[in-house]
This record gives C-alpha cells, structure tokens and sequence, in this order.
C-alpha cells in the first residue's frame, strides 16, 4: 500500500481528464492523475503511482531503478501488483 | 546467495562505506533514524548496517502505516464492518492485522462483508455497483495515501454518492517525529528522512528539526545506496557541525512536495486534537479526521463506533520497537510467539514493519553477509 510503483502513461482517457491508462510491469490499468493538475503527464511519460492515484512524474531510468528495487522485494511487490491488475478504476 | 547477487553495486556501497567511516569521530556513538519503514525493509534486505562502522546504529522509526494502528481502531472497524448492509473495504496490508478479536481476515472467513481493495476508487465503484449496501473504505496511511482519500471523498461528493463512507485513520509523520524528538528513552542524532511521504509534504515541514532540535534530517530514497548516501550527507553535516535539511531523493521529492494533494488533503480533512499511536500513545494533532463539508462522507459520524482504548498484548513489544527503543530480535516474542504468519504485533504484520522485515531478510548473520559481498566485489 505505502509502495511507490513506476508506471508508463499509455493514454489519457478522452472523456475523463482525470484518467490515464498506465503500463507497470505489464499489467495495464487506469489509475488518476488528478494530483498533477499542475503539471499532467503525457503519453510516454513515467509516473510514481500510490494506490492508484499519481503522486510525482519521474524520469525514464528513475523508473526503470524503482522497478528493479521492487522487483528485488519480492511478495511486497507482487502482492501489490497483483492488488493493481484487480483493480478497475473509472 | 540471492542476498548477494541482487545488491549489484556493492563496490560503490564499499566505498561509501570508507567515507562515512572516516567521518566517524572516535569514541563518539552516532543513533540515526530512518522514519520510514521502506527504508528499513532495504536496510535489511540488504544488510546495509554490515556497512557501516560500529559506532553507527540505525534506528527504525514510526513510518509504518499499517503498524501505527492501535487495537482500539481495528476493534472500531470491525464493529463498524459488522453493521447491517455494510461492505468493509481495506488495503491488503490491513487485511492480517490483528485486533482483540482477530483480524479481517478472520471476520472475513466468519462471513463478515470485507474486501480487499487497491485503491479507495475501487471502493467507490463497489458502492455504485451495490446501491442497497453501505460500503466503507478504511482509510489508513501517511501523507502518502491521505490525498487519495482526499480525492476519492471529493469524487463522491460530486457523484452525490449516498452509500460510501470512509473511516478515517489516516497520521501525519511530524507530530510522531516530534514526539520522539521529545521523548526521554531515546537519543538520536539524526534523521533519514522519509521518502514518498515527501514527495508531498516537501522538505520544509522537517526544518523545525535542524532549526530548534539541531538535528540534521537527509530526504531519502529507497535504494540502497540512496541510504548510504543519506547518512554520508548525515555524518558530514555532523562533522562540519550542520543541521540542515537536505535532499538525497531530489530526482523524486520536489522540496516543496505536491500542492495539489496538500491542497485536496486540507479542503476535505482536518487535524484531530489528538490520536492514539501503537507504542507511541495519545499525539496531538497527529491525525485526520473527514471535515464537516464532507460529513455525510464520515463513518464515524454514519455509524456507532464504539472507541474503546485496548491495551496491546503484554507479550508485544511493538511499541518500544517502534519508538527505535528497542531492535526487533530483542523483542520477547519475535521469531518465536510472533511470525509473519501468526503476527502478535503489527510490526510482524506489514512488510513495512520493522519485524517482518529483520525476520525476512535478518536470519543471515553478519560474519557471513561480510564474507559473501567481499567474495562478490572480487568477482571479475
């Protein structure tokens, strides 16, 4: 729950603006981004995710280093990832 | 080997390792805390305090969500999720904590209404889809969860959605560190400071810790050279005789945090007068409640809670473990009454907690972990 995960923003919902579909470790899901009102992220971009809402953009190899500290965590992750492909937010 | 395998920069920590060792002043013993309980899971995981000189202790601090909860307010859930019509809805991590009467897996398993949820939008979609039953999300988590809470409340309110409440656990970080600044049983030197729960406070609300405790406070971030770093920046400030607040994680944590989310955060919450912590007792202003705006959004106020104090089992120890007063393995229980599988305390129940995290990863011991990253920083 407190775990940050890195997604890649695949799209922004079009009659939702406060919704993105996000790519994380395969598992594709819609999460919000309302809390970058100021500043929204776009397609290719990476965001650091906090159950299912956007917290902070992160750069491509910040990402790519978060993932790999979740990937080592093991069942906090994968719990946690499993939890998101569960999830199905509008 | 696992351990070794995964941690590929060894050779760097090694080296960072030197430095902080010679910043070391000999003779003098250095207490520094990490608050949160991410940053202890890569502490263990990793072995990191074999790093690091003798004279530096890591303690573990307040800053897991899940092992805050008193037993009161799983007592308080519980009640609430066995009211008629109700849903419970919870994050997997509060699902095995225990209360005086089980957890919510064990009400789940007697039949009571609970669901695990991802996130409080995936509570609110369960209302729309059961119009004919009340569903509550319970809200626990830092300043990292509260806006989405925030958020979830607001979306609610825009739905004029007449089933959906939240019961409101949510802690504030500053108030606890200020009640371990303030506490006698501990002396500390200074802070790794949390990481997410920074990216939306920002850095400033920690400046009262350098300016008038004269600590210095490094935002971290979760790796496990961003560790090391951070009690570098942390023993090169105490040697240069500094307390500031710095930022290791800066490519994450903006200083000024996320105005957005404090924003959300204040226009649907307000501080409580004070709110009971596991092991740290009665904090004022240590917690946040749903405002009045948003009252038809507030389980508290929809349904009886009975808010009764329980005591923790006397056996637990999780209080002193989490003031940093004691190590995990010095508690009573741990490893033996208390596992991962069959938690007594909360500690032993979030991965986050300081005991799951010791018990995962700790089993290995120091002369050996020594030994396996010296052969691997030999490999070519």
């Amino acid at each position: 729950m407190c775990l940050g995960i890195p997604g890649e923003v695949i799209e922004l919902l079009p009659d939702q603006p406060d919704l993105a579909r996000v790519d994380v470790s395969g598992v594709r899901r819609v999460i919000n981004i309302g809390l970058l009102a100021d500043d929204p992220p776009v397609p290719g971009e990476w965001v650091l995710i906090h159950v299912g809402f956007a917290l902070s953009k992160i750069d491509e190899a910040e990402a790519g280093a978060a993932l790999q500290f979740l990937e080592g965590i093991g069942q906090a992750y994968a719990d946690e990832l499993e939890a998101l492909a569960e999830s199905r937010i509008e | 080997m696992k351990f070794v395998d995964e941690f590929r920069d060894a050779d760097t920590a090694h080296a960072l390792a030197a430095k902080i060792a010679a910043l070391c002043e000999p003779g003098r013993q250095y207490k520094l805390m990490e608050v949160c309980g991410g940053h202890t899971h890569t502490i263990y995981k990793h072995g990191l305090e074999d790093y690091l000189p003798e004279s530096v202790t890591l303690v573990h601090g307040p800053g897991c969500p899940v092992c805050v909860i008193p037993m009161g307010r799983v007592d308080d859930a519980m009640a609430l999720a066995s009211e008629p019509d109700v849903i419970m809805t919870s994050f997997g991590d509060m699902m095995r904590v225990p209360g005086s009467n089980g957890s919510f897996f064990d009400a789940k398993a007697a039949g009571t209404d609970i669901r695990m949820v991802y996130s409080p939008l995936d509570s609110l979609k369960i209302a729309r889809k059961n119009p004919d039953k009340r569903v509550v999300f319970m809200a626990i988590g830092f300043e990292t969860t509260a806006p989405s809470t925030a958020m979830t409340i607001m979306r609610a309110a825009q739905e004029s959605l007449q089933n959906f409440s939240v019961f409101c656990n949510h802690v504030t970080i500053i108030p606890a560190i200020k009640a371990i600044l303030d506490s006698p049983d501990l002396r500390l030197d200074g802070f790794i400071g949390p990481g997410h729960v920074s990216t939306v406070i920002g850095c400033r609300p920690y400046e009262f810790i350098a300016r008038d405790y004269g600590k210095p406070v490094v935002t971290a971030g979760f790796e496990p050279l961003d560790i090391l770093q951070s009690i570098y920046m942390l023993l090169l400030q105490l040697s240069e005789g500094r307390s500031e607040v710095e930022n290791q994680y800066s490519r994450v944590v903006p200083w000024d945090g996320n105005p957005t989310a404090l924003k959300v955060i204040g226009e649907t919450m307000q501080l409580r007068p004070y709110f009971e912590w596991r092991g740290l007792g009665f904090i004022s202003h240590s917690a946040l409640s749903v405002r009045e705006k948003y009252a038809q959004f507030d389980a508290e106020l929809l349904f009886h809670v009975p808010g009764v104090r329980v005591a923790d089992p006397k056996a637990c120890q999780c209080g002193e473990v989490l003031k940093g007063v004691l190590k995990p393995w010095e508690c009573k229980v741990f490893g033996t009454a208390c596992t991962p599988e069959t938690p007594i305390g909360t500690c032993m129940v979030s991965p986050e907690g300081a005991c799951a995290a010791y018990y995962n990863y700790g089993r290995m011991n120091r002369h050996r972990v020594k030994e396996a990253v010296t052969i691997q920083v030999g490999r070519p």
